[in-house]
């Protein structure tokens, strides 16, 4: 059964689903879902954005009711209902997005999630408990820190924590390595694995390859909401097979890039300094340009100054002190209408919120950054059959799904959305593209095609500054590497004396090399 | 009694009121509902609790009436705002000026009347013979270590209970509340109902033993001033003592600087409002109240979203 079997094992699955089938309004999220967790066994989930992995996982979880199917927890029918009956079945999650309060500390989050704590002073009395299960597992974290002062891995261990304190036989991890540097990854692991040996189950959820060879016992592939290999022992298989099966066809070969064709800086910045929403310093300093041709990967864990460092370039957070200039022209605390027009296309990190207008038509959406100059206005008023008929052309060569072009731009999916906001931003031919993780949480086909318009725009002589979390991403587009860690470029590389290692050790902090 | 020791007392005897209006107003914001109709609920619980002391011979009982009838008016906000997910700024300002409306026509025939019986002073003993202290904080009447003492349980209750966490976890992020298995909607309740009592009781301490008398618009101006402090208290209960007593010693200091200074007293009328002003300038400022801490989630809905894949 398991690949690495050193645990001893029952045969009764701890889990066992059948036949789940769960609906939303348009889709079937699951589709006679089987899946089966025995106690030992670190079992990933593999499946594209979408392909009904979280569903099912919610579902176990008591997020969701199943419209049909069974759930069996160590052999006995159940029927859960909330987190909370899941919580006393011995199931616990931790989500992609953590359900921690910032402001409170560490042991003030446990107590909270935890039964019987007692009224007064309940932080105090749970700390104890807090230090001694950290310890035994390597989860170091001090009970006495608030969350926002952790790091997003130090808030995963308190998430993983919260579980095992409440002594969770199941845990489930909805991608848990999207935030993680290299390193940490890699303790994760470590700590999954000890789990594991304990006899619990690990359910894993993931859309990344190598991380089922690295840390799982099985593999559960989803398709579009059904499965399409059960329970594969990870030893047995292969990263290609597992590849087809996941997005059903072969996995395009890497992308091909030219050597750069570099040109005139476009952007420069100058011992740049800017505050983060509390006051305090987020950028430390920071001087580096991006030039025509070229891609610029910043890299580094989120909240290391890279979203206040986007911000200020440009204009949506006035910086402290410092120069940034676009194209030659000073835009320092300019307005972001004035930057934008000296041709700078922005590709927001939370793209819902701040990259489309949801409320208005994909047309209205793609003519954001247009509606100014004709054809699309006509003296006084907007030429409507205009930009209908340019808009269906865009949609249909960037491959937006879409019902019609005046859907409202929020009922469109996250791959969409990002495929509608690069369609808009690329359609006034800028020189300088920001991109904040753009393929974050998009699935295969998405990611390559926005990376290879990311690539195609380079070609044409555009510069692209890249901010991403996903190393592998920024190794295979970037000409250079800059590292950001505390607010500051610890480390410039060219990709080819760049490997995952050092920058992992510079994201974390621990190595430093800065020579231009 | 000698004046320093004089003065305190007066200064923490007007402070008083504003210490409980605080006290109420730290509970429902920390828990993510900014009320504006302290004001309001002041006037409504000074005239209840004048109307029921009167017919009953009871101040107490009229205290007790003026919580109740508090609490009545600030489920109304809560209602708006937090199963309607209505404006809370607009709900808040609209508590207020149907305060002002309510208390003017039920106490339209109590002006100019008498109370029997009032709440007197209680000295403690023993302390109360000290020097400057023994009259500043002893010789008070029984309202005034009650407020104390809410205070501090106040405080204790915020910092060191899980009720105080839930409240805290429920005004700073309320869907990681939910998901931990709080009752965001009932916590919010819950505070905005004791926000509401606490403001009945401080407009009926103006009403039962500061003045003590029915004026129409009484509280002139209190309502705001408990809302300021709360801001520059920083949402903290034991700050809020200190804060409420200095704009308690304002308040007693206005006879002596109009007199000895010739200061306008419309001048000094302006003053809760001018208060008011800077603090609402800290209020819709999202990046001040980040750096001054305010609960994260304070004026914003919490709409449980329909959940998609």
């Amino acid at each position: 059964m398991g690949a690495r079997g050193e645990a001893p094992r029952s045969r009764e699955p701890l889990v066992r689903m059948i036949g789940i089938t769960k609906r939303f309004p348009g889709v079937i999220a699951n589709d006679k879902v089987d899946f089966e967790l025995m106690p030992g066994e670190v079992h990933a989930l593999l499946g594209e954005n979408g392909a009904g992995k979280t569903t099912l996982m919610n579902i176990l979880y008591g997020l969701y009711r199943p419209d049909e199917g069974q759930i069996f927890i160590d052999g006995r029918e159940v029927e859960i209902r909330s987190p909370r009956d899941a919580m006393r079945l011995g199931i616990g999650m931790v989500h992609q997005h953590f359900k921690l309060v910032s402001t409170l500390t560490v042991a003030e989050n446990i107590a909270l999630s935890l039964e019987g704590t007692g009224l007064i002073l309940p932080a105090r009395r749970v700390r104890a408990r807090i230090l001694e299960v950290a310890q035994h597992y390597g989860l170091e974290v001090d009970p006495d820190a608030r969350i926002w002062q952790l790091s997003v891995g130090e808030r995963q261990r308190v998430e993983i924590l919260k579980l095992l304190i409440r002594n969770a036989k199941v845990l489930i991890l909805d991608e848990p390595t999207t935030v993680l540097a290299p390193g940490e990854r890699e303790e994760l692991f470590k700590v999954l694995r000890k789990l594991a040996y304990e006899g619990r189950g690990i359910v894993f959820i993931t859309h990344k390859l190598e991380e089922v060879f690295r840390v799982a016992d099985r593999v559960t592939v989803l398709r579009k909401g059904r499965v399409v290999a059960s329970g594969l022992p990870v030893r047995s298989t292969t990263p290609s097979e597992l590849a087809k099966l996941m997005i059903g066809r072969e996995l395009k070969p890497r992308l091909v890039k030219k050597p750069a064709r570099l040109g005139e800086p476009v952007l420069e910045v100058e011992d740049l300094s800017v505050l983060d929403d509390k006051g305090l310093l987020a950028v430390r300093g920071v001087s580096f340009n991006v030039r025509r041709g070229e891609i610029l990967g910043i890299a580094g864990v989120a909240g290391n100054g890279q979203r206040e460092l986007v911000e200020a370039i440009i204009g949506l957070r006035k910086p402290r002190s410092g120069r940034i200039r676009i194209d030659g022209h000073d835009v320092t605390g300019k307005a972001p209408a004035d930057v934008l027009k000296l041709g700078v296309a922005y590709i927001p990190e939370d793209r819902a919120r701040y990259g489309i207008v949801p409320d208005l038509s994909v047309a209205e959406n793609l003519i954001l950054k247009l509606y100014k100059v004709p054809p699309f206005k006509r003296g006084f008023f907007l030429d409507e059959e205009y930009i209908l008929s340019w808009s269906r052309k865009v949609v249909s060569d960037f491959g937006i799904v879409t019902p019609n072009v005046r859907a409202p731009a929020g009922s469109l999916s996250g791959g969409n959305i990002q495929r509608l906001i690069l369609a808009r931003e690329l359609s006034t031919r800028p020189k300088l593209i920001v991109a904040s993780h753009p393929t974050f949480g998009l699935d295969v086909a998405a990611t390559e095609q926005i990376r290879s318009l990311l690539i195609e725009q380079r070609e044409r002589g555009a510069g692209v500054l890249l901010v991403s979390e996903d190393l592998s991403e920024i190794m295979e587009l970037s000409d250079r590497i800059a590292v950001m860690h505390e607010g500051q470029i610890v480390g410039l590389l060219s990709p080819s004396e760049a490997d995952v290692e050092k920058i992992g050790l510079m994201m974390s902090g621990k190595l430093k090399e800065v020579d231009g | 009694m000698d004046l320093v020791g004089h003065m305190l007392h007066v200064a923490i005897r007007s402070g008083t009121p504003l210490l409980l209006a605080a006290l109420g107003e730290i509970f429902a914001e920390r828990s993510g509902v900014m009320n504006l109709g302290i004001e309001g609920m002041m006037l409504v619980g000074a005239i209840t609790g004048f109307a029921v002391a009167l017919a009953t011979g009871q101040p107490w009982l009229g205290l007790l009436a003026a919580c109740a009838a508090g609490l009545l008016m600030s489920l109304i906000h809560a209602f708006l705002s937090i199963s309607l997910y209505a404006n809370q700024v607009v709900s808040g300002l609209s508590l207020s000026m149907l305060g002002l409306g309510l208390s003017s026509l039920m106490g339209y025939a109590y002006v100019g009347v008498a109370l029997p019986s009032r709440i007197l002073p209680s000295p403690v003993p023993g302390l109360a013979d000290l020097p400057v202290v023994g009259p500043a904080l002893f010789c008070q009447d029984p309202v005034v270590y009650l407020a104390l003492a809410l205070a501090i349980a106040s405080w204790f209750v915020l910092y060191k209970t899980k009720w105080g966490i839930m409240i805290r976890a429920t005004g700073d992020d309320p869907s990681a509340a939910d998901a931990m298995g709080i009752n965001v909607y009932l916590v919010r309740y819950i505070c905005v109902a004791f926000g509401g009592a606490l403001a009945g009781l401080a407009g009926a301490y103006l009403s039962l033993v500061l003045t003590p008398a029915w004026v129409e618009c009484m509280t002139a101006g209190r309502g705001w001033i408990a809302f300021a402090l709360v801001i520059f208290a920083l949402w903290d209960p034991l700050k809020a003592i200190l804060g409420a007593y200095l704009f308690g010693a304002t308040e007693a200091l206005q006879f002596y600087i109009q007199a000895s200074l010739g200061v306008d007293a419309t001048l000094l009328g302006m003053m809760p409002y001018v208060a008011t002003i800077l603090a609402m300038l800290v209020a819709a400022s999202e990046v001040l109240r980040k750096r001054l801490g305010a609960p994260a989630a304070l004026g914003k809905p919490y709409i449980r979203e329909e959940r998609v894949i």
